[in-house]
């Protein structure tokens, strides 16, 4: 096999591996409480940023400045939910996505108006590995491991603890939790915090690879979003699946042509199958 | 131990319920009969506060329950097992156990609570890494039954256990009652299988249109001729 072309798809499992745990975790919050969180991106964005301040702007240790930056959007998350979902749970399902998307325009002018619109890098430079005649960027492949560590411990929680058993069983059955003994709001807002915790360990993982800007969130955004709707909304297995799936055609894709093509193929890709499968790539 | 004193309650400017009195006391199994659409199924959710009370009082063990939340019902001792059993269909059945054992209390014993489940209803063992919704429908109702069970409630709330079974599993659900009600729990029962309630409980309420139409012990409903007539077709 091409020596290029295998590079590629190593680097499009790599980059599976952020989008992902981004899946996992807008795909939780619309697992439990019924919402999508279009700014889910830029609340990623406002993460890269603080990490971008605190390391660069403060000097301070890169893990410390990551740690906060997960801690800060743990609780960003839950103030989310209090003063903008809360609100507005059980009204029309349009005012989640008004209020939400002014969140995203609220968020993209606030960075631009503290940080303005250049780039910023935190400028660590990791070394590349090379594997044979294959180069790794070590940046990612860290981002990759991170991750799957993230998606992993996460997976025990749900699986292992009784309020995750109560977050999967929410989703199934809202009306008798509260016979269960569980508090719903209570779990909204646990929900919520993971949900903004996993944005912020993206927001570190991405500001090891890119330039972070107030719109960045407009380029990976709308690729999440595909990815849970391919998954099928809510189903955290189906868009951890097809986080791998996009990011391959995106990866080879590039190979063949060039990056703005391979997105092209992407939506095209996702497009052909809304029709084929409208409720995500595992439903039967 | 439960009490309700004139009681009502509805949904929106519907009223379910008309200044209903009823009494469950200590270690006592007590039925509520009556036909579909009488106000039972809201009863229920009345005292397990998923429906707010309208007016009455409402006690348990001495101490108020009214505006209590159904999470801190579960907390003062009594479960409920909704009617239809609402399982989560695509958990295990040990999760839907786990889950019946969410408040703090109850975490703290749940391998013992989960041996003794296991105990009493061996087959839900066998099934344990079965998802809920794949369960034959009397197995679903023990996992009801078991998950209610699961917080060690003083009380509990059976509501129409034996609906949308059939007649043989109909009768392996009364003797599982009967089988609880020699644990010593204090039980209430909604029913519209009126025969086979009456031989499990000591009293019954009759409810019609929300209000309470009868009461009595259950040998008195038995023999009663209205009963007889509207609700054992003899």
């Amino acid at each position: 096999m091409d020596i290029y072309l295998l590079e590629a798809i190593v680097n499009g499992i790599l980059l599976g591996g952020v989008l992902s745990l981004l899946a996992l975790g807008l795909n939780l919050i619309f697992g439990v409480i019924d919402v999508v969180w279009i700014a889910y991106a830029d609340i990623v964005m406002c993460g890269m940023y603080i990490v971008y301040w605190l390391y660069v702007g403060l000097g301070w240790p890169l893990l410390i400045a990551c740690a906060i930056a997960i801690v800060a959007l743990a609780a960003f998350g839950v103030l989310v939910h209090l003063l903008i979902i809360q609100p507005i749970l059980g009204t029309a399902p349009i005012n989640q996505l008004l209020a939400t998307g002014g969140l995203l325009f609220f968020l993209q002018s606030f960075a631009t108006l503290l940080f303005g619109t250049d780039f910023r890098n935190i400028g660590v430079r990791l070394p590349i590995l090379e594997l044979g005649e294959i180069y790794i960027s070590y940046a990612r492949l860290l981002a990759f491991t991170i991750a799957l560590v993230g998606a992993v411990v996460l997976y025990l929680f749900l699986k292992r603890t009784f309020i995750g058993t109560a977050i999967r069983a929410i989703a199934q059955d809202r009306d008798i939790i509260g016979l269960m003994g569980v508090d719903q709001k209570r779990i909204y807002l646990v929900t919520s915090m993971i949900g903004g915790a996993l944005a912020g360990l993206a927001a570190c993982l991405l500001a090891l690879q890119y330039d972070v800007h107030p719109f960045i969130g407009n380029t990976f955004g709308p690729l999440i979003f595909m990815i849970c709707v391919l998954g099928g909304l809510g189903d955290m297995i189906g868009g951890f699946i097809a986080a791998f799936v996009i990011s391959q055609i995106i990866a080879i894709g590039g190979y063949y042509s060039n990056t703005e093509l391979s997105y092209v193929l992407a939506f095209t890709f996702f497009i052909v199958l809304m029709f084929v499968r409208p409720r995500g790539i595992l439903s039967r | 131990m439960l009490s309700l004193t004139g009681v009502s309650a509805g949904y929106g400017s519907f009223r379910a319920l008309f200044d209903v009195s009823l009494a469950v006391p200590d270690g006592e199994a007590v039925g509520v009969i009556g036909p579909n659409g009488a106000g039972k199924t809201t009863l229920m959710r009345v005292i397990s506060g998923m429906v707010p009370l309208r007016s009455g009082t409402m006690s348990f063990d001495g101490r108020s329950m009214e505006g209590l939340p159904a999470h801190r019902v579960v907390e003062r001792g009594i479960a409920h097992v909704p009617e239809n059993r609402r399982l989560f269909p695509r958990l295990t059945v040990e999760d839907n156990l786990r889950i019946g054992a969410f408040i703090p209390e109850a975490r703290r014993r749940f391998m013992q609570e989960l041996e003794r489940i296991y105990a009493l209803f061996p087959r839900l063992k066998d099934r344990r890494e079965q998802l809920a919704g794949t369960l034959s429908g009397g197995e679903q109702q023990m996992c009801a039954i078991g998950r209610a069970l699961m917080s060690r409630p003083k009380l509990l709330l059976l509501d129409e256990p034996s609906a949308g079974l059939a007649p043989l599993v109909v009768a392996q659900v009364f003797e599982l009652v009967a089988r609880i009600r020699a644990e010593g729990l204090t039980v209430l029962i909604v029913e519209q299988n009126v025969q086979q309630v009456l031989d499990v409980v000591d009293r019954a309420y009759l409810l019609e249109v929300g209000s309470i139409k009868l009461s009595g012990t259950s040998s008195e409903l038995k023999g009663n001729d209205f009963i007889r007539k509207s609700y054992m077709g003899l």
